[in-house]
């Protein structure tokens, strides 16, 4: 592939030689993200150290032609920021400061790199934090987590990230530097945030990040309950929430789940069980005890054989224990898994659990399920070894078809992970084509070169088609000459 | 007037032969909103017979209704099921459609801690001008897939597009309330309520007018009791008239002359313009009466990190970021490129 000449002196001429890397080994880290079965050497990984350097470098792209690819900290599951072999690759780790926490106002403002965890140590010693806590929130970043409007364990009652950025700066590709939003609860005109969050990098470079924090609650608790079918545990979940209860995470494990678990950091989780449920409450101490006694109350009358309720918070950590390394865990006991993050309307998850074993059974490929039961968006970990011939390939058209399931039943194929690349053909599934056709028109208001990172996030039509999972639109199908990926 | 009709394909129609002739649609519902901002122009495209809950799952805390259907239906079968619109948007006369709601974008006094319109949108179905029939989002809480078209059509005054039907997400109503008010002067209560924020109280909305703050508290029993016990007061009697009366402006305040709704940083002090004002939101949104032009309303709003709209009468555009309007304007191209919806209401796209 042949590549700009003139390209690379003018990087050298606005960075400093350490932040180009061009080195194929040193560009070897930057291959992959949190999805490590999709890899892509990059032409070039560019590092800025400012925020005029990103400027400078988007100018450097929109000037030649040449595709764009931001990175945060590189932990999405997606393969949202798999590179362009023949593009610049953007990492934005090391514009991690914190520019202000502003008690006051419940605000912080930080730049892309800083790491979504960093924002909550930062505000504590003002008794707030920040709330959305996907499982990777000690190394993510938060420019990462707005570009996958990242999720968490405590979306039910605090929402994803979209729910709880209040402002960015962004950075187009045609060099605006857009405000949207900032310490105010509105702006006049469209919700750009809105569209900004969950936009996977296709929109624009993310410079800075305004975030609503929130009081530390005074008290948590977990309850814990175990169920002997799947069902019965499902249906516990209905009974907490029409009872009026919005707990502060609710999440159920199957027991493939529970054993690897149990295995791997000895929580004290009951083995025997077909699923268990985990109940976080928060709030003021009254508060807690009240929904406590409530949520015990529900689950002993939807028939679970076994409740347990933290006495304090070392004993709270320990029962999270277990679902926080629950995919570690599932990763000791076989080669490779493949995680999917459909979501589905809740009262369908038994039907849906049992369809799952029925494909476990037919691809001869075992599955553990974890699943953010409060919010409907489920983690089936489809186990496999990627050494045995033939096995990523199975777990990957086994994950197809559990997706095309959650659609099928009202759900989507993503919850909180992203399309990347991943799910591109998933999506063919889910859109019709004049959907797919409006998403790219999007694209297109802030990008209409198509630089910023490429072939993500949305299908192209002749994609579609080729793989025969599109609903086509009346016989016709717009757009069959573009270029697939 | 129908309360469960399915007018999608006359709607679509209607579109399609506006779009062939380049003729400007003006979006109504209930018409409880008209007066915000300028008229739109054209002919009307009434979707008030395009109503009805289609779908309503009270433990998936999901409900899906179309757009013409009455917010007093809505509220009627949620309270039913001890649940709420979370975002609780305007009754204006005691009317308002989900769809008008969506569309302007408006919450009611529990917004900072309950979420706006937009924070419960879930997924729409929209005709775009080219009388398309499109379908964004879902039924579901947590969901990725594709830009998020939904929540952009949240105060996007009906400009990129007709919406057939929206799913939101609902909540539980709180198991008790209660609301104290304190006879207190604006600065003092505006110091109080900001510490409060900042502490884990299950506090839903604040008000201060006159010498008067109040303060709701939302939850279980005993914890909204213990919490009143905390922050002292007195108990208010008439709560629930009060903080509908806030939201549906059917408070004295908002009774004739000229209006501005600001919005700031919530612990931003006030800006030095001549009037009376009426706090909400813990400070963030700030109703304030006067005679001072707009202009420079606005300009004080700004130094301060917020900004100003006419709230009624309100002819006046909202004022828009000229930074982002070259996007705006392309964005309203992508969904309506020949200008057919609600032209006119949101900016003057013949004028750009």
């Amino acid at each position: 592939m042949s590549h700009d000449p003139a390209v690379l002196p003018r990087l050298r001429s606005i960075l400093p030689p350490h932040c180009i890397i061009t080195d194929p080994q040193a560009k070897k880290p930057f291959e992959t993200d949190g999805l490590t079965a999709v890899k892509q050497i990059p032409w070039l990984v560019v590092l800025p150290e400012s925020i005029e350097q990103v400027r400078a470098v988007v100018r450097v792209c929109r000037e030649h032609r040449v595709a764009l690819v931001a990175r945060g900290a590189g932990t999405g599951l997606s393969g949202g920021a798999r590179p362009a072999a023949d593009g610049i690759l953007l990492g934005l780790s090391k514009l991690s400061r914190i520019l202000e926490i502003d008690p006051d106002n419940r605000i912080a403002r930080v730049e892309p790199g800083v790491r979504n965890l960093a924002i909550s140590e930062a505000a504590a010693p003002y008794g707030l934090y920040y709330a959305p806590d996907p499982s990777s929130q000690i190394a993510c970043s938060i420019g990462g987590n707005v570009a996958e409007n990242s999720g968490g364990v405590h979306c039910l009652k605090y929402g994803l990230t979209v729910h709880n950025v209040l402002g960015l700066k962004v950075l187009t590709i045609e060099g605006d530097e857009l405000t949207l939003g900032g310490a105010t609860l509105d702006t006049p005109g469209y919700d750009l945030l809105a569209v900004f969050n969950g936009s996977e990098g296709m929109l624009g470079i993310v410079t800075e990040v305004t975030v609503r924090l929130l009081p530390i609650p005074a008290v948590k608790r977990l309850v814990l309950a175990a169920f002997a079918t799947l069902q019965t545990a499902a249906d516990a979940v209905g009974k907490i929430i029409a009872g009026g209860i919005v707990p502060a995470g609710l999440e159920m494990m199957d027991a493939r789940a529970i054993a690897a678990a149990e295995a791997f950091v000895g929580a004290g989780y009951p083995t025997d069980a077909a699923a268990i449920l985990l109940c976080e409450l928060d709030g003021t101490h009254d508060e807690v005890e009240e929904q406590c006694a409530q949520v015990v109350r529900v689950m002993r009358t939807a028939h679970a054989t076994e409740l347990r309720t933290s006495r304090d918070d070392a004993d709270r950590e320990r029962m999270w224990l277990g679902r926080k390394a629950a995919f570690p865990a599932v990763g000791r006991i076989a080669p490779d898994y493949y995680c999917m993050d459909g979501t589905i309307p809740r009262a369908r998850l038994g039907e849906v659990l049992r369809a799952i074993a029925q494909l476990s059974v037919e691809f001869e490929l075992a599955v553990a399920n974890v699943f953010h039961a409060g919010d409907g968006n489920l983690h089936p970990l489809i186990l496999y070894d990627a050494n045995a011939p033939g096995q990523l390939d199975r777990a990957e058209q086994m994950g197809g078809r559990i997706l095309a399931l959650c659609v099928r039943v009202g759900g989507t194929v993503t919850g909180e992970h992203g399309v990347g690349v991943e799910k591109l053909d998933a999506m063919c599934g889910q859109f019709a084509a004049p959907e797919l056709e409006q998403f790219h028109r999007l694209k297109a208001a802030f990008d209409p070169a198509g630089l910023m990172n490429p072939g993500k996030a949305v299908p192209t039509l002749a994609r579609c088609a080729e793989i025969g999972g599109m609903h086509v639109h009346r016989g016709k199908i717009a757009f069959a000459d573009i270029e697939r990926f | 007037m129908p309360r469960d009709r399915d007018d999608s394909q006359r709607l679509i129609e209607a579109v399609a032969s506006a779009v062939g002739a380049e003729r400007a649609l003006w979006i109504c519902g209930r018409g409880s909103k008209t007066f915000l901002g300028p008229a739109a122009v054209g002919d009307m495209l009434n979707v008030s017979d395009h109503c009805g809950i289609i779908d309503y799952h009270p433990d998936e805390l999901v409900l899906t209704a179309r757009s013409g259907t009455p917010l007093t239906d809505l509220r009627r079968t949620l309270a039913a099921h001890q649940q709420m619109m979370a975002f609780d948007p305007p009754m204006f006369a005691g009317e308002g459609s989900l769809g008008g709601a969506v569309a302007t974008g408006l919450s009611g006094p529990g917004r900072p801690w309950y979420g706006a319109v937009r924070d419960a949108v879930l997924g729409v179905t929209l005709i775009n001008g080219r009388a398309q029939p499109l379908k964004f989002g879902g039924q579901v809480m947590k969901n990725v897939a594709g830009y998020d078209v939904s929540r952009l059509m949240a105060g996007a005054f009906g400009t990129l597009g007709a919406l057939l039907d929206v799913s939101i997400k609902v909540m539980p109503r709180p198991l008790f309330e209660a609301t104290r008010v304190f006879a207190i002067d604006r600065d003092t209560a505006h110091t109080m309520v900001v510490a409060w924020a900042r502490s884990p109280l299950p506090m839903t909305a604040t008000c201060h007018f006159g010498d008067a703050l109040h303060v709701r508290l939302s939850g279980t029993e005993k914890g909204v009791r213990a919490a009143a016990a905390q922050i002292g007061g007195d108990e208010f009697p008439h709560a629930a008239e009060f903080w509908d009366s806030l939201r549906d402006q059917t408070h004295p305040f908002f009774g004739g002359g000229r209006c501005y709704r600001t919005v700031l940083p919530p612990a931003a002090a006030y800006p030095a313009c001549e009037g009376e004002w009426l706090t909400e939101w813990g400070g963030a949104q700030r109703w304030l009466r006067s005679s001072t032009p707009r202009g420079e309303v606005d300009a004080a709003l700004r130094r301060l990190g917020g900004h100003a709209t006419e709230s009624r009468p309100s002819a006046e555009r909202q004022p828009l970021d000229k930074g982002v309007l070259k996007y705006y304007l392309r964005l309203k191209d992508a969904f309506d490129p020949k200008a057919i919806f609600n032209r006119g209401r949101l900016f003057d796209e013949i004028g750009q």
